[in-house]
């Protein structure tokens, strides 16, 4: 406990889609976020190309992390699922799509993790999908739980999933997290105020799905991700000099 | 129709979970010939080490690509062959840096030490002052290329934007 209160910066449309790097209230910002403005690259010197995974990078069962292990992991079931497209609304085929979680309790089945609540034997909180012919994805996990972390006075991280995603050039590469609809945790957390657009922000929160829920088994929840070509996290203080 | 793009988020300190479940730092076989071992540390503003960080590394003209965690001492390793050329530029590797504390991942580019000419006529190299250029190149050390990573201070790497 640092005996800081959040710092929570008010709202600015001007950041448009990007986070600010430098946001003071995350504070492991202070000795890693670069301070140097970002140099432009010419449109001709960016990385062509990117990697591509084929079927054989995913299993089976990569895309559902309730059946990893021999039992089922305790908590809320839910479907996660969506689109992956460009700005143009095209879907993004045979795309890579990482995910990992915390488990119901909000505990990460990772060594550093010192959060006393109970791992769960049978939940890794990892998986993997290529998005399918319309940028599809889907996944089959449980709700992870909010957890406690040393970043201010009971400091509170709000439910998310996170995901890392390789689009169609290594340009297009984007490592986010997703969130649940109506967290109050939300308006406490620096992570993801760090996206100090409220329009952008509201991006990461999956909505509530009842279509896709299947009845007496698991709730859904729907989330679009939009891959562009990636900034590297200007701010307009930086695209000005 | 223009969709706003979804915004970034830090990978946390979790990350290996789900990005480092096999062994990915290998762009070539180690076996390969052709293969050259590339090391470096990941450094923050205090020059301490970040040894919750990941670097991945695309060899744009070899079609080749690899990722690495860094340990308890920042250090990060790949296995890679000689980048290809790439057209006008001298030949290098894309690197991302991604970390606990870092809202979005960085863009750098490592160049070859042997590649003098070649990077004296790069087009982006040419951009930056003559003292981040050094930034940017790799040493050679114990048969291996040597590349640390600075996010902060009077050497911090040079970051790009797209």
């Amino acid at each position: 406990m640092t005996g800081e209160s959040p710092i929570v910066l008010p709202d600015d449309p001007s950041f448009g889609d990007e986070v600010q790097v430098d946001y003071p209230g995350y504070r492991s910002t202070r000795l890693r976020a670069p301070k140097r403005p970002l140099v432009t690259l010419p449109e001709s010197a960016h990385p062509v190309g990117g990697p591509v995974f084929g079927d054989e990078t995913v299993s089976e069962l990569d895309h559902d992390l309730t059946q990893q292990h021999d039992g089922e992991p305790l908590g809320e079931r839910i479907i996660v699922a969506g689109r992956l497209l460009d700005p143009d609304g095209r879907p993004i085929r045979k795309a890579l799509v990482e995910v990992w979680q915390a488990n119901a309790g909000g505990r990460y089945k990772h060594e550093v993790d010192q959060h006393p609540a109970p791992l769960d034997p049978n939940f890794s909180g990892a998986g993997r999908c290529l998005t399918d012919e319309d940028g599809n994805y889907r996944f089959i996990t449980v709700k992870p739980g909010a957890y406690p972390w040393g970043n201010h006075d009971n400091a509170w991280r709000p439910a998310h999933i996170h995901f890392s995603i390789f689009g169609r050039s290594f340009t297009e590469r984007l490592v986010t997290q997703m969130y649940f609809p109506g967290d109050p945790l939300f308006r406490f957390d620096p992570i993801f105020n760090s996206i100090r657009n409220p329009a952008a922000r509201a991006l990461l929160v999956s909505e509530f799905d009842l279509d896709s829920t299947k009845p007496d088994w698991a709730l859904a929840y729907r989330w679009n991700i939009v891959l562009g070509r990636g900034g590297s996290g200007t701010t307009p203080i930086e695209e000005s000099q | 129709m223009t969709l706003p793009r979804t915004p970034s988020q830090t990978v946390g300190p979790y990350y290996t979970i789900g990005l480092c479940r096999r062994v990915e730092n290998e762009l070539l076989p180690a076996a390969d010939p052709k293969a050259l071992r590339v090391t470096g540390r990941l450094l923050d503003g205090d020059e301490q080490p970040i040894p919750d960080g990941m670097i991945e590394a695309w060899d744009a003209g070899g079609g080749r690509w690899g990722r690495s965690s860094t340990d308890a001492q920042g250090r990060f390793s790949f296995v890679a062959g000689r980048p290809g050329a790439s057209a006008g530029e001298a030949p290098h590797l894309d690197l991302y840096v991604f970390a606990r504390g870092l809202l979005k991942h960085q863009l750098t580019r490592m160049y070859l030490p042997d590649e003098a000419e070649a990077n004296a006529a790069d087009p982006v190299l040419a951009l930056l002052p003559e003292a981040d250029r050094a930034l940017l190149v790799a040493e050679q050390e114990d048969g291996a290329l040597r590349f640390d990573i600075r996010m902060q201070g009077e050497r911090q790497t040079v970051f790009f934007s797209l």
